[in-house]
């Protein structure tokens, strides 16, 4: 099993959803409004969406901003944290990797030229 | 007279009852915060979107705090930036007075086209809270491995729970809301786990930190989750910590041990349990950039370093006050006696208005019960004993215990610099804000150095200096700021 959202209908907190979606790497990917674009890709079931530098796959840490393992490119920004953007609809998420080995994604820099 | 203008940085339990008594001061309030809703970690609110009928149903104190936060986001005097964060404070030239100027973007995270602003005020209210601490173990960087804030964050936040089957472990009472939080959105946690062992957490928690803890308001909170737990007959041990997660590309079990009161590992005393999820909290970091950036002195006690204030909340720094976690771990109504102690005061508040003798009272309680705490829960010396030669030790750079051995071995690399060159642990995106401590600890440890004095080669604050606190980009660093019109 994976994370996954509080079904609205048995949510002690009353609360409505609105769908929207966003695409990861090209794939449709359901949320509500709302939601983090983390909170997004964990709720679908996703886990781990970075690969760091010996390529091995990243998702939330610290869930607040400050480990900076969830990072990904929404539209045309690189390195946003994904626990701290809200999703729009329609947003473009990239997926990004410190690894030199997987053509296709987009690299990563280093903190060098932050 | 003009009234004083006040600028509070982070909206949380503190900050909040920063702004709210600046206001019945008289002052002009700016309150911003990087989150698009006030409330910080403890009063971490849905967002509008979801229209939450009973948010109350996630939060101690809602209803106080609900108050709170409608009357100072609608008081006239009150300017609040939601979605804004503070990237560098810069210090006035050494002759000219004032605290320093707040330099912020606004704007959503790390987005490209954020407005960049620069804010001076007559005082500056630091805020800003902290953040879990986490001790590294072997598998700790496999995704499904959560801080327990992160697992809180995305419950009470978002309503997204972090797995099915979850184990909690660490050290200090934090385990408790985070099971509880777990339980309440319905996943099954298979164990709580508090490493100290049962004398030194009955030693600490004596009959005085009970009364601490009732007086700080945290009592009934702890008995509340605790009920929970039993409610939900989940096994509570202490003695015990997860000392490695495995699994294929992301956690599927994790490896447990008995800890002496040292928190070397009892031999034969592993188990395994399969989980989809670990939360581990070792304590917290306060988030002291900002008030290092403004050149605030900081104090070492038993749980860390913190911002050193005096009894009036005043920073070393000239019209910088700090309150909350920043200042000591103690919870949300101690930061909130503190904020509102620093809030009045900034906001030019009488010193000898009768009301501060109570807030004073409220914070040194605050004081007393994070310091019996941070001694009912400490980092056991011998918790290195469970990494590995590949253990990850900084997350960024994926620097594992080895190549940090190695450097610090060596005579040539040993000094700090050196060492976060020589391995780049440090150097990554997050500034070293999660590993730092620990290398520092480690390679003091390597070098044969007692723990209780600066590391050698960096001064006190070197782990904590980060000039940019937030990331900016270099299209946002290239545009002039505009200052806020007042
Ligand atoms: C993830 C997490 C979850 C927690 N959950 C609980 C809980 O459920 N129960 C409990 O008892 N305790 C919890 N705690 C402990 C909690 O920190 C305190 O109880 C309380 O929230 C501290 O209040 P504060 O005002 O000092 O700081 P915080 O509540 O942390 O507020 C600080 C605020 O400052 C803002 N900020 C920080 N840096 C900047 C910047 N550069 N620019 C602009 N804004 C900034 C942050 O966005 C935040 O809103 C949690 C801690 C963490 C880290
Ligand atoms: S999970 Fe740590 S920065 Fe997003």
């Amino acid at each position: 099993m994976s994370p996954r959202r509080v079904r609205a209908e048995t949510d002690a907190v009353g609360r409505r959803e609105r769908p929207l979606l966003i695409t990861v790497d090209g794939e449709a990917v359901g949320g509500i409004d709302g939601q983090t674009i983390a909170g997004v890709m964990l709720a679908a079931g996703r886990l781990g969406w970075r690969r760091g530098v010996s390529g091995a796959a990243r998702g939330v840490f610290c869930g607040i901003g400050v480990c900076f393992d969830c990072l990904v490119t929404v539209n045309a920004d690189r390195d946003v944290r994904a626990c701290r953007r809200r999703a729009r609809d329609g947003d473009v998420v990239t997926l990004q990797s410190r690894w030199p080995g997987i053509p296709g994604t987009a690299r990563e820099s280093g903190s060098e030229d932050r | 007279m003009t009234p004083p203008h006040v600028t509070v940085v982070g909206a949380g339990p503190a900050g909040l009852a920063a702004a709210e008594t600046a206001l019945i001061a008289g002052a002009e309030v700016t309150l911003l915060d990087s989150a698009e809703q006030p409330g910080g970690q403890y009063h971490r609110m849905m967002p509008d979107a979801y229209a939450a009928a009973r948010p109350e149903r996630l939060q101690h104190g809602w209803r106080a705090f609900d108050r709170r936060r409608r009357w100072v986001l609608e008081h006239p005097r009150c300017t609040w930036w939601p979605d804004t964060t503070v990237w560098a404070l810069e210090r006035p030239a050494p002759h000219e007075p004032g605290p320093p100027r707040v330099h912020v973007l606004r704007g959503p995270a790390d987005g490209a086209d954020r407005r960049r602003l620069g804010l001076d005020s007559d005082a500056v209210v630091l805020a800003v809270g902290a953040h879990d601490r986490v001790l590294p173990f072997p598998g700790w960087e496999l995704p499904g491995v959560f801080t327990g804030g992160a697992a809180q964050a995305l419950a009470k936040g978002e309503r997204v729970v972090v797995g099915d089957r979850v184990v909690v472990a660490g050290t200090g009472p934090f385990l408790l809301p985070v099971a509880a939080s777990l339980l309440e959105a319905g996943s099954r946690v298979l164990a709580v786990l508090e490493a100290n062992a049962t004398p030194t957490v009955a030693r600490g928690w004596s009959q005085r930190l009970w009364e601490l803890a009732a007086q700080a308001g945290k009592a009934g909170e702890l008995v509340e989750y605790a009920a929970a737990l039993v409610r939900h007959r989940v096994p509570c041990r202490t003695g015990r910590a997860v000392i490695e997660a495995r699994g294929d590309g992301r956690v599927e079990e994790v490896v447990t041990a008995r800890l002496r009161g040292d928190w070397s590992v009892v031999p034969g005393s592993e188990r395994t349990i399969a989980v989809d999820a670990v939360c581990v909290t070792h304590g917290f970091s306060p988030q002291l950039e900002l008030p290092v950036a403004a050149g605030c002195a900081l104090r070492g006690s038993s749980a860390g370093e913190f911002v050193d204030v005096d009894d009036d909340q005043r920073t070393s720094c000239p019209g910088v006050y700090a309150c909350g976690e920043i200042t000591g771990i103690a919870g949300a109504p101690a930061a909130r006696a503190e904020g509102a102690l620093a809030g009045w005061l900034a906001g030019g508040g009488d010193p000898a208005a009768p009301a501060l003798r109570h807030l004073r009272r409220n914070r040194d309680q605050g004081r007393a019960f994070a310091e019996r705490l941070a001694r009912a829960h400490p980092v056991g010396a011998a918790w290195p004993g469970w990494l590995r030669p590949e253990t990850v030790v900084c997350r960024c750079e994926e620097t594992d215990y080895a190549s940090l051995c190695r450097a610090v071995a060596h005579a040539a690399t040993a000094a700090a610099r050196v060492v976060k060159l020589e391995t780049r642990a440090g150097l990554g995106p997050c500034q070293a804000r999660m590993c730092g401590p620990t290398v520092a600890e480690l390679s003091a440890r390597l070098r044969g150095e007692p723990l209780d004095r600066p590391v050698e080669g960096l001064p006190v604050a070197g782990p904590h200096h980060r000039p940019i606190a937030q990331p900016i980009r270099l299209g946002e660093l290239a545009d002039c700021p505009s200052l806020d019109p007042e």
